[in-house]
């Protein structure tokens, strides 16, 4: 038998030109505060929010394995943060938009060490339990406007068109950066630890991955998401309550997103999102049949075609743009296609 | 000669993308003991498994008194008549061992073995009757895997290896109590590690390797030499 | 001192109706893992089920309650049975995503219905009645006879599970899904009997809020948090430990209330984390 010689393959032309159409996007979205209305910018605003807070869900249930209710605790915290130093301190809201991020991390460690002493479904309650416990003390804090909640006033000295701006550029620019780092992490070699811990614990364990570390990373990761698409919102809707910023809400319309676009993929809460906005766009007026229409599609999704939108393209067309696996690759000489697995 | 009760022909099994049978024949007549020997992983207690409904085999794979009972679920074939003690026991722990033996009951067929026959049968499950079923020794436990699966009254009884990780003299006892059951009529299909146990306990010996059937015929037909190369392939002859 | 009494015994008898909310939670996790995140609405669902069958039928609660009944463990049986059998599974995602869109679903529904404010279930006279147990501590009928109604569910279900063969064939199942099946079990039909008993539980509990306070359609969450808070206080495996979870639940939120009205269900929800950190496995729990 001679010595084979393998490659291990990343990406695919597929991935190499959605990159480039992806700069090129990137760049003209740059230009957009000089053509674009305020209405737009504040839709792509929230849609930002929506998509990083939906990211931060599919990293956690989608690649960690664990199904969170309450991340909106962290989108609160963050909101929260920004809103309670602009005010009380004076600090450039823009500025704190990543301290809010901050804060949201901080808070999930000592969050963590209860929430991790429960498993599956009872986790997932367990966190929606936290968020209320956050949004509870929230409203009953009159410092910060209790119940009926404040105003960002910090912003109020800057003039409308720059602080549009530069809210819709931080949006553009933290959106890119978190699929970049989502699709960078989940490259690398604690990505792949993540992965294995997904498909078994115990056989992960066995291989030297540290099981608990990579829950934790995970979840601190996870918190800074939320709490900066917390500070983002709330930075461009300058006014927030506990009942808007630890909305189950939040959770619901991510969870919707992500099941829809495609869980466990990096392209699937994109596409979530771009459809989310389609419907919102076409049927909110509806109101609560509106809502009825998204449960029943996430009912629908999970049970006939969980892989949703990107799962299904994905494995029809073997297309991958945000390439995460490990292909092994041989010499074709050898008269063996590789066979790429799914994840 | 007395008719054939069970039958595989070129059975297949799958778990997901891996195929652990390849076109397994078996058969097994009436009032007989079949010893099914391999090495781990030679498909053993995936063939039990397939035969007793806990993995999907084609219709006409497995037939059972004439009938095909392929794609059966587990419990119509519990009805039929196949019993299983399954590999490493499988006993509910949450039940006690009385309660333990009357779930054996549960698919209603009627004959002579009922709580009374089995405690007979094994006279140390009788004052235990009440205590959690996993709080017994090992050889206890097997013998209330036993007895669960006599409780169903089968026409055929398969054991998974009911030998593994008791004392010597604890399988002695249990072969025996099997070996009186056998010698009543019922038609038994037993896989077992050790091949000196299985050739004494059996009339026929089929030995897989690698989802295969590598031997087939009366227990005492073949030489060492035959069995060892069929366990373990020829491959251990090439001296790899 | 009296005043502290009072209290703590209005606690336990509200605590008892979260004991009730959390009967049917535990069940269904008990026999087959599964957390169903629409528990909370389907109570509402079933008090406003009970009032839309009063109000058109005329009748009264018991009345109502035994129409509804029947209702209830078929559409639990059907539930179970040809959507939540096929979430179920090593990953707890197919069963939080499908029972959360129904939480949805349903909260959406009754408010189209009924629209979003509170209604509840007339109990005429019995409502206001109360019986003074000492000096100073008056208990209502209504939450006397709900505290009689959960031990009895209590009381029942441990008989359910432990004496039956129904119980065992839960347990069996419960253990190990494969090997009952070996036994003749369907774990199809076993897993939508115990939804029908649990959602059975779940009417009781809903008749019983709507008649004793409202319900409205936003409710259903927080119902969801009490019933579970009940089940993990008072530790898995057990229907006496879930009682109880749900009795230490309400005295806390009764003592919480009665330090400061906006804190009450607060410290419900802290004295919860507390015993998951403290004791996570419940304070009753049953090994196996």
């Amino acid at each position: 038998m001679s010595a084979a010689t393998f490659s291990v393959e990343r990406g695919g032309a597929a991935s190499r030109i959605a990159g480039i159409v992806a700069l090129i996007a990137i760049a003209f979205l740059c230009t957009a505060p000089w053509w674009a209305e305020s209405g737009w910018m504040r839709e792509f605003n929230e849609m930002a929010c929506y998509l990083i807070f939906a990211m931060m869900w599919n990293l956690l249930a989608g690649y960690g394995g664990m199904v969170s209710i309450g991340q909106q605790a962290y989108l609160g915290l963050g909101g929260y943060t920004l809103v309670a130093l602009g005010n009380f301190t004076g600090m450039n809201p823009f500025l704190a938009v990543p301290l809010g991020a901050i804060a949201a991390m901080a808070a999930a460690y000592p969050i963590s060490r209860i929430a991790f002493r429960l498993q599956g479904g009872h986790f997932a309650i367990g966190t929606w339990v936290i968020a209320e416990v956050l949004r509870l003390t929230v409203a009953n804090i009159s410092a910060i406007g209790g119940g009926s909640g404040t105003s960002l006033i910090a912003l109020r000295g800057i003039e409308k068109a720059t602080r549009e701006s530069i809210t819709f550029w931080m949006c553009l620019a933290s959106v890119v950066a978190s699929v970049a780092l989502v699709h960078w992490f989940l490259r690398s070699r604690q990505g792949l630890a993540l992965l294995a811990i997904r498909d078994s614990e115990v056989a992960s364990e066995s291989q030297g991955v540290d099981v608990a570390q990579t829950k934790l990373w995970v979840y601190l990761v996870a918190a800074f998401g939320c709490g900066l698409a917390g500070a983002l919102y709330y930075l461009g809707n300058l006014r927030i309550s506990p009942d808007s910023a630890f909305s189950v809400n939040w959770t619901a319309f991510s969870i919707f997103i992500v099941m829809v676009g495609g869980i466990a993929t990096v392209e699937g809460p994109i596409i979530g999102v771009i459809v989310f906005y389609l419907l919102n766009r076409l049927f909110s007026d509806y109101g609560t049949w509106y809502l009825v229409g998204l449960g029943l599609l996430a009912i629908l999704v999970t049970t006939r075609f969980p892989q949703g939108i990107w799962g299904i393209v994905s494995a029809r067309f073997e297309l991958h743009l945000f390439p995460v696996q490990r292909r092994l690759t041989r010499p074709p000489d050898h008269g063996m296609a590789p066979t790429p697995r799914d994840r | 000669m007395s008719a054939t009760l069970l039958a595989t022909r070129a059975l297949e099994a799958r778990y997901g993308d891996f195929q652990a049978l390849f076109g397994v024949d078996l058969e097994a007549r009436e009032g007989e003991v079949v010893a099914i020997i391999g090495a781990n992983g030679a498909g053993k207690s995936t063939l039990l498994k397939t035969i007793a409904g806990l993995l999907r085999a084609p219709r006409e794979a497995v037939r059972f008194g004439g009938e095909p009972i392929g794609g059966l679920r587990a419990g119509e074939i519990a009805r039929r008549g196949i019993a299983l003690v399954p590999e490493g026991r499988r006993l509910f722990a949450s039940l006690s061992v009385e309660e333990n033996l009357r779930m054996g009951a549960q698919c209603g067929r009627r004959g002579p073995w009922d709580l009374q026959a089995v405690f007979e049968l094994f006279p140390a499950l009788r004052d235990r009757s009440g205590a959690p079923a996993t709080s017994l020794s090992g050889g206890q436990q097997q013998m209330v895997a036993i007895g669960r699966a006599l409780m169903a009254n089968p026409r055929l009884l398969m054991c998974d290896e009911i030998s593994l990780g008791l004392a010597p003299i604890v399988v002695k006892g249990i072969y025996d109590a099997l070996s009186a059951i056998a010698a009543g009529g019922l038609t038994a299909i037993i896989v077992e590690q050790d091949v000196g146990l299985a050739r004494l306990v059996s009339h026929r010996l089929l030995c897989l390797q690698e989802g295969r059937v590598a031997l087939s015929g009366p227990s005492d037909g073949f030489s060492r030499e035959d069995i060892s190369r069929a366990y373990f392939g020829a491959a251990a002859e090439a001296g790899r | 001192m009296i005043g502290w009494l009072d209290t703590v015994v209005q606690g336990i008898l509200l605590g008892s109706l979260y004991a009730l909310f959390a009967m049917g939670l535990a069940l269904v996790f008990g026999v087959m893992r599964l957390t169903n995140v629409a528990h909370g609405d389907l109570v509402v669902l079933a008090g406003f089920a009970a009032i839309a069958l009063a109000g058109q039928l005329g009748l009264g609660p018991l009345a109502a309650f035994a129409c509804l009944l029947p209702l209830a463990a078929a559409s639990g049986y059907a539930l179970q049975r040809y959507v939540l059998n096929d979430t179920l599974g090593r990953d707890p995602l197919p069963s939080l995503v499908v029972t959360f869109g129904l939480s949805i679903v349903i909260q959406n529904v009754l408010q189209e219905i009924f629209s979003a404010d509170p209604r509840s279930l007339s109990a005429g006279e019995i409502a206001t009645a109360s019986v003074r147990l000492v000096e100073g501590v008056t208990v209502g009928v209504l939450p006397l006879a709900t505290f009689i109604a959960a031990l009895l569910v209590a009381v029942a279900l441990q008989w359910l599970f432990a004496r039956t063969a129904a119980g065992c064939a839960f347990r069996a199942t419960s253990d190990d899904r494969e090997t009952a099946e070996l036994m003749g079990l369907d774990a199809r039909v076993v897993y939508a009997s115990a939804t029908a008993i649990a959602f059975m539980l779940i009417a009781v509990a809903g008749v019983l809020q709507a008649m004793r306070t409202t319900v409205a359609p936003a409710d259903g969450p927080g119902l969801l948090l009490y019933a579970f808070e009940a089940v993990v206080i008072g530790g898995l495996g057990s229907f006496w430990g879930t009682f109880a979870g749900g009795l230490l639940l309400g005295v806390t939120q009764a003592i919480g209330f009665r330090l400061d009205p906006g804190w009450g269900i607060w410290l419900g929800h802290v004295v919860f984390l507390a015993v998951l950190l403290v004791r996570p496995q419940g304070l009753f729990p049953r090994t196996r």
